[in-house]
């Protein structure tokens, strides 16, 4: 077992699917340069067919990917910020997204979008600290958000070769983080969680960077006997509601972690859904990103952003409180 | 051949005016935008084409698909919302397609349709083949900055990729005088491509230059440029004759229908050729429509099909 860093599994996964399926390409801005290092290293191996430099024209060279998806490749685009994605949410979300049921399913549209460093990371301001994966997941798009360097590989692999468009969301926070890794790492499946903690008092539901953030919370209150589960959905879209269901059938009580708007966020729909469908001790609570932008200093960045105190404070209080009949 | 063009640009017209009478009637649900008038550019710029060439669409998309050689009884079923349609009933007019023929679909948004028409070029090249697409836009999608960036990465990377405007002098209301600073052929020729300027209501004309384009991108010499000038008789809409809009004079429709490009050929075949292929027209559009009627309606426990290619349906509106 070898330690593996996270942008480096993604890198090895574009690699490896590359090398295993001819009709895999990479197009983007500077993706032979590689300024996130998910190409680094393949424009020598591969050529420049298969490693596409763009010009600055997001919507076209988005809405170019479906149409060679269409025409039997397996698109990857990068988006060197993940801001940019509003810029091509029209050929994602109203063209590619969409193109299946319009044509009533003659087709499929395999593009993978990756944004490799998404959300806020320290004084790079309001129009370059989005993590706006909630969105594409109410937008009906496949949407993951790898925590691990081993889901990094293993989403990005499933991304690839699902036959739907899928965005790929890697944290900024978590791209020099390390795992454990056999020599072979495997794919993971679309839709299955993963418990990383295992805890019987309550349920805190992570994604992405939160979930390190999480486990140093877990490991800080099992010390006052407090027993945590932390718990990932690895995928936003289609989300494993199952796995949750479970979880919270075993402690009765949930908060979610989360770093979207608190305003039709991520957390609001888990939150909603559990208080329908699950059995709940006590009124279940989140912690999320503020309902604004991220201003430039640092302070004022980090005191919008979810913390380990708010979520200790969050979890203690799920405990406190039981739910009146 | 001319009994061809004229075939396929009977077929629009009649198609179009039966889907007008359907839409007044609500057999067709929506609006829909008829294509009557700009017959010339579709059949012209499809007679150019191979089965295995891909086009994109328009809002204004029956034209298109029509020449491309969709059935047009499952085009009549799409738009009657039958399971037997093109779409299953999923698209309707706006997305209908059929991929199978490279038809990548008509489109709701102005110029949407151009960079996916460039990724199946360039996919196209790459296997090896010298198939071509075609991007059908509307003098309104010359100011849409898509089109202008898939122009410019169709220049840079040689794409085998017709740009084909048709200048039906309105954007919705808005006169194209108005919209467009400088020509619109003069912005194709910024980015290195060969731009030209034609009749869009002879059909002749419009294949004549097709061909030249086409023949230009399979020999890997990239992408063309054609502005069609052509007009539309009926309104944006179905549903713009009860609007009053009043954005055009009834004097210039009349002086445009006077250039009707049906009649334009059908002056150049003989009188008992046109009735043939009219009578043609009519059995094929009645067996269509016939079809349509019959075909069963979906059923809506399976609305939420054909989203994902896999993973589970979307989730329902109600909770558990």
């Amino acid at each position: 077992m070898a330690r593996m860093r996270y942008q480096a599994a993604l890198a090895r996964a574009l690699r490896d699917e590359m090398t295993a399926d001819p009709s895999v390409f990479i197009l983007g801005e500077d993706v032979r340069a590689s300024l996130r290092g998910v190409s680094r290293g393949l424009v020598a191996d591969f050529g420049r067919q298969r490693v596409i430099d763009t010009p600055i024209s997001e919507q076209a060279f988005t809405g170019f990917a479906m149409g060679a998806a269409l025409a039997g490749h397996r698109p990857v685009v990068e988006f060197q910020i993940p801001s940019l994605l509003f810029t091509a949410f029209e050929p994602i979300v109203n063209q590619a997204q969409k193109f299946r049921l319009m044509t009533g399913g003659q087709a499929k549209v395999p593009v993978t979008y990756i944004v490799p460093g998404s959300g806020a990371r320290r004084g790079l301001a309001a129009q370059h600290s989005d993590h706006p994966y909630a969105l594409f997941a109410q937008a009906g798009v496949k949407t993951v958000v790898p925590a691990t360097a081993l889901d990094a590989y293993g989403l990005f692999l499933s991304a690839i070769r699902d036959d739907d468009p899928v965005v790929l969301f890697a944290p900024a926070a978590v791209l020099g983080t390390r795992e454990e890794a056999p020599e072979q790492p495997e794919a993971v499946p679309l839709g299955d969680g993963r418990v990383h903690r295992a805890g019987d008092d309550v349920t805190v539901v992570a994604i992405g960077h939160l979930v390190h953030d999480a486990l140093a919370v877990a490991q800080e209150l099992a010390e006052d006997g407090i027993s945590v589960e932390v718990w990932d959905p690895r995928s936003i879209l289609p989300f494993d509601w199952e796995g949750l269901r479970a979880s919270v059938e075993k402690t009765g009580r949930l908060v979610v972690f989360d770093d979207t708007n608190r305003t039709c966020g991520l957390a609001g729909e888990v939150l909603a859904t559990a208080a329908e469908e699950f059995p709940l001790a006590a009124p279940p609570r989140r912690v999320t990103r503020a309902d604004a932008p991220i201003p430039f200093a640092v302070e004022l960045e980090e005191a919008l952003l979810p913390s380990r105190a708010q979520l200790a404070a969050a979890v203690r209080g799920v405990l406190d409180r039981e739910v009146v009949r | 051949m001319r009994s061809d063009l004229y075939r396929t640009m009977r077929t629009i017209r009649r198609f179009e005016e039966q889907v007008v009478e359907l839409v007044n009637a609500n057999e067709i649900a929506g609006v829909t935008h008829e294509y009557i008038g700009q017959e010339a550019v579709a059949t012209g710029v499809c007679a150019a084409l191979r089965p295995d060439d891909v086009i994109t669409s328009t809002h204004r998309g029956h034209g298109h698909v029509i020449a491309k050689g969709a059935e047009v009884r499952r085009m009549l079923a799409e738009l009657l919302g039958r399971t037997t349609g093109l779409n299953r009933a999923r698209g309707g007019s706006m997305h209908i397609a059929d991929v199978s023929l490279g038809i990548y679909g008509a489109n709701g948004i102005v110029a949407a349709g151009a960079p996916i028409a460039a990724g199946a070029a360039w996919a196209g090249r790459e296997a090896g083949s010298d198939r071509v697409a075609v991007v059908f836009f509307g003098d309104g999608a010359v100011n849409q900055g898509v089109l202008h960036e898939t122009m410019n990465m169709a220049g840079i990377w040689k794409l085998p990729l017709l740009f084909v405007c048709e200048n039906n002098g309105y954007a919705v209301s808005f006169a194209a005088s108005e919209a467009t600073s400088g020509s619109i052929v003069g912005r194709a020729a910024a980015y290195d491509m060969p731009a030209v300027h034609v009749d869009g209501m002879d059909v002749e004309a419009v294949q004549a230059a097709a061909e030249t384009a086409v023949a230009h991108a399979r020999a890997g010499d990239g992408p063309s440029f054609i502005e069609c000038e052509t007009y539309r008789f009926v309104g944006h809409h179905t549903a713009e004759r009860t609007m009053k809009l009043g954005y055009r004079t009834d004097e210039e429709i009349e002086r445009w229908r006077e250039r009707d490009p049906l009649r334009v050929l059908a002056e150049r075949m003989t009188p008992d050729e046109v009735a043939a292929l009219d009578g043609e027209v009519e059995r094929l559009l009645a067996e269509a429509l016939a079809f349509a009627r019959e075909s069963p309606r979906p059923a809506v426990a399976d609305a939420r099909e054909y989203v994902y290619a896999s993973g589970p349906l979307p989730r329902e509106g109600v909770s558990a």
